[in-house]
């Protein structure tokens, strides 16, 4: 069966083109005019982009399958244009096992909604203290490992997990906290939270461990990634890092692109997220970093929580949100992006970080897997708990419209969303 | 007023009400039977997660007295100790048919939460170190009633001592701002919130320098576990630095007044027995207590006027 998609604006890197693309089984076998397949999507208005890659979904399997399984994440990603997702290591067990990496990828398989890609853990249960078999999960196929939840404290055990890093040539991915700083944290610490009298997370507590990283990285020369970045400070770090030509790279989330502090005056812990939402200076350099490159990519930090768990006090609920389904929503509301910015931000520079470019974040030419998605960049919609695929709904932009709706995904030439509607 | 959850919350004109109508209390409490029918057929649970002396024996006889039914909670016996939540305790409560809850909770934010849960009212008797306004109440009370006016502008509030983890100082600062106190706060940089300056207070770390221009000096409780997570270097450090003594009593100008919330670390952050302050109002502070929190409910529960 061939599929046609006509009338889009395909995005490349030579700039956006008017053209239809002919899918047959898993590949484009053509791009040009007036193609027409057995199925034919009207794409006149849309953009075509290289399926969305995420670097920082939580898809709680195995463990909580309570909150999220790997089946509801994929068909969540797949709303969301995704076409791969990171999968984070925090699970129960954790991802420090090529059991358990295999069996994250074999419940991919079988959702087949999308490529999830295993990343593993830095420490063993992620305890910070002794190494994960890092050989043997790279041999495994797994290229971007971290503790996410919980930065490696101790510099002594970090560095050594870069030298290994060099040597197999593999991304360390920080979760940037220096815990000392954050015990009992609810938010980020500012003026609001010494008005409610909570623990806050200080910025200094993120931009201590992306110095010591970016250091880290001087020294060893490994290639490390500075997960969900969200001070001012840390930004300027960064952009200083790459201007020395250090391998350093960096996400930021939708969500500390568009929301700050204020909002957990309301004591609602679905705004509680680690790190924290910040200040308004905080967002404005988040997105000049994004716009000028030195941060590479936005990655969602999905956090699927069950509504018993954010429904405890402000200090017990769990940190985290939703994300899949309204990330390109949710940034194209908050920052400037053309659509070549939209797929390097959203799709290349993310799998060029996964190593993951044999299949992902590539033109769409003959030849390749059909992994991309249709996008109407002009049409609002409005966020809906009960339309959301993820099986938690703990999403603070219940009720906001949004700009930029994924009208089909294709993974693999299948369609797995098509008019907005998940297939499977 | 349908909560009462933060002094910000109740405003400036609902302080004003609520001072007079705690005058009223006071009458009645005045009185050889001080019981009145006000919120027959009313029903409050006292809900605390967190121990308590003065605050929950206080509201209980300040329902009583206006003959509210009352009903208390206490987790320890409560199914809470079997794991039941938050959400499911307060469902299960309103249920009952009860018109306010008074909660105290170790956690920031909870009397707010709880409000989705349920259509009774909400008194915050405490939560974490964020508010925890019926003091607040009673201590602009018993300040006005201690210098036999009701206009504090311009009178110089002095609180000493752990701001930083206290709801009674935050309560307290936006409640006698409202009035027009000028307000210092006394503590080492450690035990104040970051971003004080956004706060309408004046901030000082020698508590000598500040005793001669004092009319209210109001000293907060020093937990010792501040000591135990390194936030003073020494208990014994923090009172001599911070403590009231009798050297600095005798500072203070003579018609100055002396408070405390309770309850004291005798020895921390007092030094003399409070029997020896000559103008201690920490025994009308426990006194008022009742009559606040009888005005509280009063105007929480009530929509008629006070016969």
């Amino acid at each position: 069966m061939t599929i046609a998609l006509r009338g889009g604006l395909v995005v490349g890197i030579q700039g956006v083109e008017r053209v239809d693309v002919l899918i047959d089984n898993e590949v484009v076998v053509k791009v040009g005019a007036n193609l027409s397949g057995d199925v034919n999507i009207d794409a006149d208005g849309c953009h075509i982009f290289p399926g969305f890659v995420d670097l920082h979904a939580h898809l709680r399997e195995p463990g909580r399958e309570d909150c999220e399984t790997i089946a509801t994440a994929s068909r969540a990603g797949a709303k969301g244009g995704y076409t791969a997702l990171i999968a984070m290591p925090n699970t129960d067990p954790a991802h420090d096992s090529v059991t358990v990496i295999e069996f994250v990828r074999e419940q991919a398989r079988r959702a087949g909604l999308l490529d999830v890609f295993p990343s593993g853990c830095i420490t063993m249960g992620r305890r910070g203290e002794a190494l994960a078999p890092l050989g043997d999960l790279c041999a495994a196929g797994v290229r971007l490992f971290t503790d996410d939840g919980s930065g490696v404290q101790d510099p002594v055990l970090m560095g050594r997990a870069m030298q290994y890093a060099k040597s197999l040539g593999v991304t360390m991915a920080q979760h940037c906290e220096v815990s000392a700083l954050t015990q009992g944290a609810v938010m980020n610490e500012c003026a609001c939270s010494s008005d409610m009298g909570v623990p806050g997370w200080p910025s200094i507590a993120e931009e201590l461990m992306v110095q010591r990283d970016i250091e880290l990285s001087r020294s060893t020369g490994a290639s490390v990634h500075f997960l969900h970045l969200s001070t001012a400070r840390s930004v300027e770090l960064v952009r200083e890092a790459k201007a020395q030509g250090l391998h350093v790279s960096a996400e930021v989330t939708p969500h500390h692109l568009s929301l700050t502090e204020e909002l957990l005056t309301t004591f609602d812990p679905v705004y509680k997220v680690n790190p924290p939402l910040r200040s308004m200076n905080d967002i404005r350099a988040l997105k000049a970093g994004l716009l000028d490159g030195t941060i590479d990519a936005v990655a969602t930090d999905h956090a699927p929580h069950a509504r018993r768990d954010k429904e405890l006090p402000l200090d017990q609920a769990p940190p985290g949100m939703i994300g899949l389904e309204t990330a390109l929503g949710v940034v194209l509301s908050s920052v400037d992006l053309d659509p070549n910015q939209i797929a390097a931000v959203m799709s290349r520079n993310p799998a060029r970080i996964a190593q993951i470019t044999q299949t992902h974040g590539r033109n769409i030419v003959p030849g390749d897997a059909a992994n991309l998605c249709v996008v109407d960049l002009e049409a609002m919609w409005q966020v809906n708990p009960s339309t959301l695929a993820s099986k938690s709904k703990n999403t603070p932009f219940v009720g906001r419209q949004l700009r930029g709706m994924v009208r089909n995904t294709m993974f693999r030439g299948e369609l797995t969303v098509r008019d907005g509607v998940a297939q499977k | 007023m349908k909560h009462l959850r933060s002094i910000s919350e109740l405003g400036s004109e609902g302080l004003h009400r609520i001072l007079q109508l705690t005058e009223n209390m006071a009458e009645i409490n005045s009185r050889p039977v001080p019981k009145v029918p006000a919120l027959r057929g009313k029903t409050v649970v006292s809900l605390f997660f967190e121990d308590s002396t003065r605050t929950r024996l206080s509201f209980e006889t300040a329902a009583k007295r206006l003959s509210a039914e009352t009903m208390t909670f206490s987790v320890s016996t409560s199914s809470v100790n079997k794991g039941e939540s938050l959400r499911d305790t307060i469902e299960t409560i309103t249920d009952m048919g009860v018109h306010a809850f008074v909660v105290r909770h170790k956690s920031v934010g909870v009397p707010w939460q709880i409000a989705q849960w349920t259509n009774a009212s909400i008194v915050n008797a405490g939560d974490g170190a964020h508010q925890h306004p019926t003091q607040a109440l009673v201590d602009c009370y018993t300040v006005r009633e201690a210098l036999g006016t009701k206009d504090l502008s311009g009178i110089h509030l002095t609180i000493v001592g752990d701001i930083k983890h206290s709801r009674v100082a935050r309560s307290n600062i936006q409640a006698f701002s409202m009035l027009g106190a000028k307000i210092t706060l006394v503590a080492p940089p450690t035990l104040l919130p970051v971003n004080v300056d956004h706060w309408p207070v004046t901030v000082s770390n020698d508590l000598d320098s500040v005793l001669d221009k004092t009319d209210v000096l109001y000293m907060l409780r020093l937990q010792s576990e501040r000591m135990a997570q390194g936030l003073v270097p020494s208990l014994h450090e923090y009172s001599t630095r911070f403590g009231l003594d009798d050297e600095r009593v005798a500072k203070l100008p003579s018609r100055s007044v002396v408070m405390h919330p309770g309850p004291m670390n005798r020895g921390v952050e007092m030094l003399i027995d409070p029997s020896e302050i000559p103008n201690s109002l920490i025994h009308r502070q426990v006194t008022n207590g009742v009559s606040v929190r009888m005005a509280v409910l009063f105007d929480l529960l009530s929509a008629e006027e006070l016969s």
